[in-house]
């Protein structure tokens, strides 16, 4: 995985809470077997629509999406995420995101920054008066930050220390919990015989 | 201090524990299936690793498999592709695979409870969201996404940080002809679809124990709809009773130390909650849903709401949309709604309980000639018991499709789809904008509102139906 630091880019205004996976990327374009391509499916249904925010020759190249709350809910999908970074989206705010979404975003290098409500109104009402503006999200201390002078924004970000820290350093989970290996091999001695299994012996 | 029932299963799982750190917890359970395994297959292989426990892996393919001619060649050659990717990868890595055809095969929810692989006390994880499911049995189970379903298949571990718990004590007694899924809709319309952020929450209470496993099963799998980790259900009688005889179920003296064992599995008497909700069961009513989150919904004997009845403002913008897409107008009685199509399936409703009760409805009825009616059984094993008390007849005199198992028409992702523009009453657990194919309205609903309406045509009970005619014998 990339390393992840800080981030300026083009920020997306979606004025939308509850956006759950199946409108990030229906169902039908689930069906490739490799992590890439599917940019094509993102926001499908919305993108018909002319007035859709990503229609916009000035948020088409957006990078950091700003988002209502409840961001990712329903399916585990991770092809959620790969269809936002396909589509080349770095990071994704919003004042409250679904665990799964949340969860896969850390995995793939997607930051999931959560903000205050109030934070994600301003960058909405910023970034529709300044089409085509960018936002920094910048992973080490924590913070977003849009526009100049007094109208300024700039706040903190929740994430968790321990997805902050894999992200800045790129790190591979796996490698990781590999590295503890013989504590998985002394749990698995522990287990009760009576434990159901998949596959019989003999 | 005591112990909730969900720590008690937490702490038995975990293999490493650090603090600032998401504790290692030992996975007993992985379900797979053909969407959301290739890539995680495929990062295996790019790191030259291999599956740490094929024995505790189990694969199905449920989710874009079709439900008629299931023993031809799939015709879409992008999900034959996913299917035959499964397969080679069950093959190459020594993964247990019931492919298409098999008769375990199923929806993956369906398939683990059927093979008494779902037991209490566990930890059960699949590339799906529903896998909350299997805490009906008082399991943790939650679903993943594919960088996860990898570390499970490379480690049998996962990296979790601990959740808060909850409970959700429903007390009385469900009024007749009320099921678990009114219950759960219930719920879902009291919480919203982010009220469970962020807990692990354990259903208990008079009306939570009088459920029937399946109906159990019901509850918890919607857990993800309100945005729960997972929901559980402590063991009990019913839940020993439903597991014992079963294929993969433990045997003899195994079976005396784990019934021991599970009966341990319950929440202490002194043991704190971080958050609690208490609802009432009598007073629930068939429940139904009206926009496009489980969240929308209101009892089927009310009407669509007006978007102003909401305090929230991001929750009027939502009613507006979710009352265009669904092309409804503020004040119309549920009742008068007219469907195209009503879908009684999913991990939701597909089990055989929900077909007994769906037949029983229909039987001596007939289908509404603008509707159309699937039933689509959660596996070949409740397809086989249902042919077996001939349900598939009284289906089929209704006028009904009757099917092969998969998932259906659950998600847009099969040959079974919403046309744009048509209307559903489905028993499955989600209404999303386009969850049953581009364009398609869901309403959500029970399996006796699902198989009402499907004889009259407009949302409905049992209630609805006039009484069958005695049907003429001969001699
Ligand atoms: S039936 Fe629906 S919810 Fe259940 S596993 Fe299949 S697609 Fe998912």
């Amino acid at each position: 995985m990339e390393k992840f630091t800080t981030h300026t880019g083009v920020g997306v205004p979606l004025r939308r809470s509850n956006v759950d996976t199946d409108q990030i990327i229906p169902a039908v374009y689930l069906k490739r077997v490799t992590r890439d391509g599917f940019e094509d499916g993102l926001f499908s249904a919305w993108r018909n629509d002319p007035s859709f925010v990503l229609n916009n020759e000035a948020y088409a190249a957006g990078s950091v999406l700003v988002a209502g709350p409840d961001f990712g809910t329903g399916s585990s999908r991770e092809h959620a995420v790969w269809a936002l970074q396909n589509y080349g989206f770095k990071a994704v705010i919003s004042p409250r995101f679904a665990d799964i979404f949340r969860g896969n975003s850390g995995k793939s290098g997607l930051v999931a920054a959560q903000v205050d409500e109030k934070v994600v109104q301003r960058l909405w009402d910023h970034l529709e008066q300044n089409p085509g503006a960018t936002v920094t999200v910048d992973l080490e201390s924590r913070t977003v930050r849009a526009g100049e002078g007094v109208d300024a924004i700039e706040d903190s970000f929740d994430i968790d220390d321990y997805t902050r820290w894999r992200l800045l350093e790129g790190l591979d989970d796996i490698g990781i919990t590999l590295g503890n290996e013989a504590d998985i091999a002394s749990y698995e001695l522990t287990r009760p015989s009576w434990k159901p299994a998949t596959i019989h012996a003999g | 201090m005591g112990r909730t029932l969900s720590e008690k299963v937490w702490d038995e799982h975990v293999v490493r524990s650090k603090p600032g750190e998401p504790d290692l917890l030992f996975i007993d359970l992985h379900l797979i299936h053909e969407v959301t395994s290739p890539q995680a297959f495929e990062g295996l292989r790019m790191a030259g690793r291999t599956v740490r426990r094929p024995d505790l892996t189990l694969a199905t393919e449920d989710h874009n498999v079709p439900t008629v001619d299931w023993d031809k060649p799939i015709a879409d050659p992008v999900s034959r592709t996913q299917v035959e990717t499964l397969r080679r990868n069950a093959e190459e890595f020594g993964v247990r695979l019931h492919p298409l055809g098999d008769i375990e095969q199923g929806i993956v929810h369906v398939v683990g409870p059927q093979l008494g692989l779902t037991q209490p006390g566990m930890t059960i994880v699949c590339g799906d969201s529903h896998t909350s499911t299997h805490g009906a049995f008082g399991a943790i189970a939650f679903g993943i996404g594919t960088s996860e379903v990898e570390h499970v298949l490379a480690t049998q571990t996962l990296m979790q940080a601990k959740p808060k718990t909850m409970s959700v004590t429903i007390n009385g007694s469900l009024p007749a002809g009320v099921t678990a899924k009114d219950m759960v809709l219930t719920l879902i319309a009291h919480t919203g679809t982010g009220g469970g952020q962020g807990y692990i929450v354990e259903y208990r209470g008079q009306a939570i124990e009088e459920l029937s496993m399946e109906a159990r099963m019901t509850v918890c799998n919607m857990s993800i709809e309100w945005g729960a980790k997972a929901g559980l259900i402590a063991p009990d009688q019913t839940t020993f009773d439903y597991i014992e005889g079963r294929p993969e179920a433990p045997k003899g003296a195994d079976w005396d130390a784990a019934v021991a064992h599970w009966k341990s599995l319950v929440t202490d008497e002194d043991a704190e909650f971080d958050a609690e909700i208490v609802l009432d069961a009598s007073t629930m009513t068939p429940f139904v849903t009206w926009g496009t989150n489980p969240g929308q919904g209101v009892p089927l004997g009310s009407a669509v709401p007006h978007p102003e009845e909401f305090e929230d403002a991001q929750d009027k913008v939502a009613a507006e949309k979710a009352l265009q897409y669904m092309a409804l107008e503020a004040g119309t009685p549920m009742r008068e709604i007219k469907v195209d199509t009503v879908f009684v399936g999913s991990c939701t409703n597909g089990r055989i309980e929900d077909l007994r009760l769906a037949a029983a409805i229909i039987k001596g009825h007939k289908v509404d000639q603008d509707t159309r009616l699937l039933v689509v059984p959660g596996s070949v094993r409740v397809r086989l018991q249902a042919e077996q008390e001939g349900l598939d007849v009284v289906f089929k005199e209704a006028g009904a499709e009757w099917r092969g198992a998969g998932c259906s028409m659950c998600l847009g992702m099969n040959p079974d789809t919403l046309e744009p523009g048509e209307r559903s009453a489905s028993t499955s657990n989600r209404n999303f904008e386009g969850r049953q194919g581009k364009g398609g309205r869901t309403h959500l609903v029970s399996v006796p509102v699902a198989a009402a309406t499907a004889i009259r045509g407009t949302l409905s009970s049992p209630a609805d139906l006039s009484p069958v005619e005695p049907v003429e014998t001969t001699n």
